[in-house]
């Protein structure tokens, strides 16, 4: 810098942080936690008790109680039963975690086996669940899944968004009692919105099985997703953009069309993804209404529609390594499909909204 | 655009006082096509709601008023034929209340173990954890959230099952005298008490995350009173957080009840789904109504579906009716104070 300021040579206090862990707070810790694995280690060679099971449920006790004894000694009672307080809920937030890190890892060591080439590159018309992984592949039911999804977003995200348009820039009488039926809405089991199409468009009408009724039962799931997300997105949007389209001249159409909605794009965008993640591998609907056929077919107005969802239930339900195998290797790539949407929902939703 | 403003067109203006303009607040003919647009979307929750209801009430009504109250305390499902071969419905039995049994027992199982975990998660989100390891921890629920339930149901039935077998002769070996743990044939796979567990773990992303939603909102003045006070974590966590969070959590529970009890590709996959009435938790047998609906569709003859369809309209009322009910609990939680 050029115009350096000359600072006095008066050393200024090192701020203080009293709450900060010292050394000595650390050594103390990790001496906790020794205490804690000894026990385990000395109750699990001395007792009956045995197993994994048993090794953690000591460690867990002997950490809270000699957490306790500690803070108890040190600090008094009040240091102590928060103490025992601090132990649950860290266990309560380990075993919450500890199935996601689990099915993560399940997906991909069982999943990987089943991966191969041929399997992006064929589908299921010359081979058998039952054959080796190698015939075969799963081309139908992702050409399946990605029409279902464009259906579904074509029927569902234009009637989730002016949904959330209606609650927010419209926000009419009837605002509450929507924003109820769509909470409500997204409570509807997935069997349930399957067997309403069955009800109302397969018996009546079609009389058979293809990808529309399930794009249909799909959109119904999606819908309050959309809605929902939408909504809060658009609430974000400043009043001031509104204001200032209406002082332009702009009638509430314009406004909303070339102001608002443009303003929220990318939130809309991150709403309609999160509904897809929602419906990717919805699996009910589709048993009851797709057919689930092994062929590749683009036509979602006639014949029996695969999916991965479908193609993963029928390899679970035939039962074979073979067929197994098959399943978790369409979880894999079902898996990896809810991971990239997920991580796009959160890349847009962190952007700014209103760029 | 800009100059035509101002640079008036010559000739366009001579000299007369324009005509006086009418301000009024009438909406213009486009936006009143854009209400009515809006608003017609706006209903569509209601309209399909309704139509669901009046749908599944069309093609179950004859099973209902064939089978009576029956429908809902019978346990028995037979579809008897006449001698045309076509289903008699007055002489088959149709009762889901096995199922609706099933559908009770494994949502308790998932609620008592899944809530207090979520709750004790939230806590720890919200008040204990480092801001890194919050922030890895609140995306990896959110994730959970994401995944599908035949994932969870194959993860259940290939993986959980294993330990959760293990758990359960545990739990029948040390506490078999209560009347839930009994068991006279020891055969302990695919139990309620292991797709419990499943749905257990289903519900805790949301749980968590509406339990944490509400213990972020605890009024910041009131936690600093607390600490001010000399109250340690625990100490404030008991006088201020829990009890403003309290009907929150409440309510969270149940929107995890509601999708506990709709659950159904996963709760097939995991449960032995076996049609009686059964409050063993451990013993291999049992199911819920939304899995009975899609294990017996695959072979059912047409008006046993309509036995299905009234089954689902049961169904798709109960969870309503327990969504309404934990909607209106948060709604008010979250802007009473």
């Amino acid at each position: 810098m050029a115009n350096d300021i000359i600072v006095p040579a008066i050393a200024t206090p090192k701020p203080r942080q009293p709450w900060a862990a010292s050394p000595k707070d650390r050594v103390e810790t990790a001496l906790l936690f020794l205490g804690a694995a000894l026990a385990s280690f000395i109750l699990v060679a001395v007792t009956p008790l045995k197993g994994k099971l048993a090794y953690v449920a000591i460690f867990f006790l002997a950490f809270i109680v000699i957490d306790f004894a500690f803070n108890y000694i040190k600090r008094g009672s009040a240091a102590g039963k928060d103490s025992i307080f601090r132990g649950f809920v860290t266990a309560a937030i380990i075993i919450a975690v500890m199935p996601i890190v689990s099915i993560l890892a399940t997906v991909w060591i069982r999943g990987h086996k089943g991966l191969h080439w041929t399997l992006f590159t064929t589908d299921m018309h010359s081979a058998t669940y039952t054959d080796p992984v190698a015939h075969g592949g799963l081309l139908h039911a992702m050409l399946g899944t990605a029409l279902l999804v464009v259906f579904a977003i074509v029927l569902s995200v234009p009637v989730g968004i002016l949904t959330a348009i209606y609650l927010t820039e419209i926000n009419g009488r009837f605002a509450r009692p929507i924003r109820f039926l769509v909470q409500a809405m997204s409570g509807v089991p997935s069997i349930v919105a399957g067997l309403f199409i069955l009800a109302a468009i397969v018996y009546p009408m079609t009389k058979q099985y293809n990808g529309v009724e399930g794009s249909l039962a799909l959109a119904i799931l999606m819908i309050p997703t959309v809605a929902r997300a939408s909504e809060e997105v658009l609430l974000l949007i400043p009043g001031d953009l509104r204001e200032a389209g209406v002082a332009l001249g702009g009638t509430q159409w314009r406004t909303v069309a070339m102001v608002v909605v443009p303003a929220a794009r990318s939130g809309l965008i991150t709403a309609m993804i999160l509904g897809v993640a929602r419906i990717a591998g919805e699996t009910a609907p589709l048993v009851l209404l797709t057919g689930g056929g092994d062929t590749k077919n683009a036509n979602m107005f006639h014949g029996p529609m695969g999916s991965l969802p479908y193609y993963i239930w029928k390899g679970f339900t035939q039962g074979t390594p073979e067929s197994v195998t098959r399943a978790w290797a369409g979880i894999l790539v079902l898996l990896v499909l809810v991971l990239v949407l997920f991580g796009l929902a959160r890349y847009l939703g962190n952007r700014k909204v209103g760029k | 655009m800009s100059s035509t403003l101002i640079e008036p067109k010559p000739g366009a203006y001579n000299g007369a006082t324009p005509a006086k303009r009418e301000i009024t607040t009438k909406p213009r003919f486009s936006d009143k096509v854009f209400r009515g647009v809006v608003t017609g979307g706006g209903l569509s929750s209601l309209v399909v709601l309704g139509l669901i209801l009046g749908f599944l009430l069309f093609e179950g009504y004859a099973t209902l008023k064939a089978q009576g109250i029956h429908f809902l305390t019978g346990s028995n499902w037979q579809a008897v034929q006449n001698d045309a071969g076509v289903v008699d419905l007055h002489k088959s039995q149709f009762g889901i209340a096995a199922m609706l049994v099933g559908t009770l027992v494994v949502a308790t199982i998932a609620i008592l173990v899944g809530v207090p975990l979520s709750v004790g998660a939230a806590i720890y989100l919200t008040f204990y954890a480092p801001n890194a390891i919050k922030k890895i921890m609140v995306t990896m629920i959110d994730l959970m959230a994401a995944f599908p339930s035949i994932l969870f149901g194959l993860w259940g039935f290939f993986i959980l099952e294993n330990s959760a077998e293990y758990w359960a002769k545990l739990l029948h070996k040390y506490l078999g005298f209560i009347p839930f743990f009994k068991m006279e044939v020891p055969y302990f796979s695919r139990s309620p008490f292991i797709a419990g567990l499943v749905l257990a773990i289903m519900i805790i992303p949301i749980v968590t995350s509406i339990s944490r939603e509400i213990f972020s909102q605890t009024p910041l003045d009131r936690i600093q009173a607390a600490y001010a006070l000399g109250a340690t974590r625990w100490a404030m966590i008991r006088a201020v957080a829990f009890p403003y969070a309290r009907s929150g959590i409440v309510g969270g529970a149940m929107l995890g009840l509601g999708r506990a009890m709709g659950e159904t590709v996963a709760v097939y996959t995991v449960l032995n789904i076996v049609y009686k009435v059964n409050f063993h938790v451990l013993i291999s047998a049992g199911g819920n109504v939304a899995s009975m609906i899609l294990a017996k569709f695959g072979e059912a003859s047409p008006s046993e579906v309509k036995a299905l369809m009234a089954a689902g309209l049961v169904l798709f009322l109960v969870t309503l009716l327990v969504n309404s009910l934990a909607t209106v609990i948060v709604s008010r939680s979250k802007k009473g104070r």
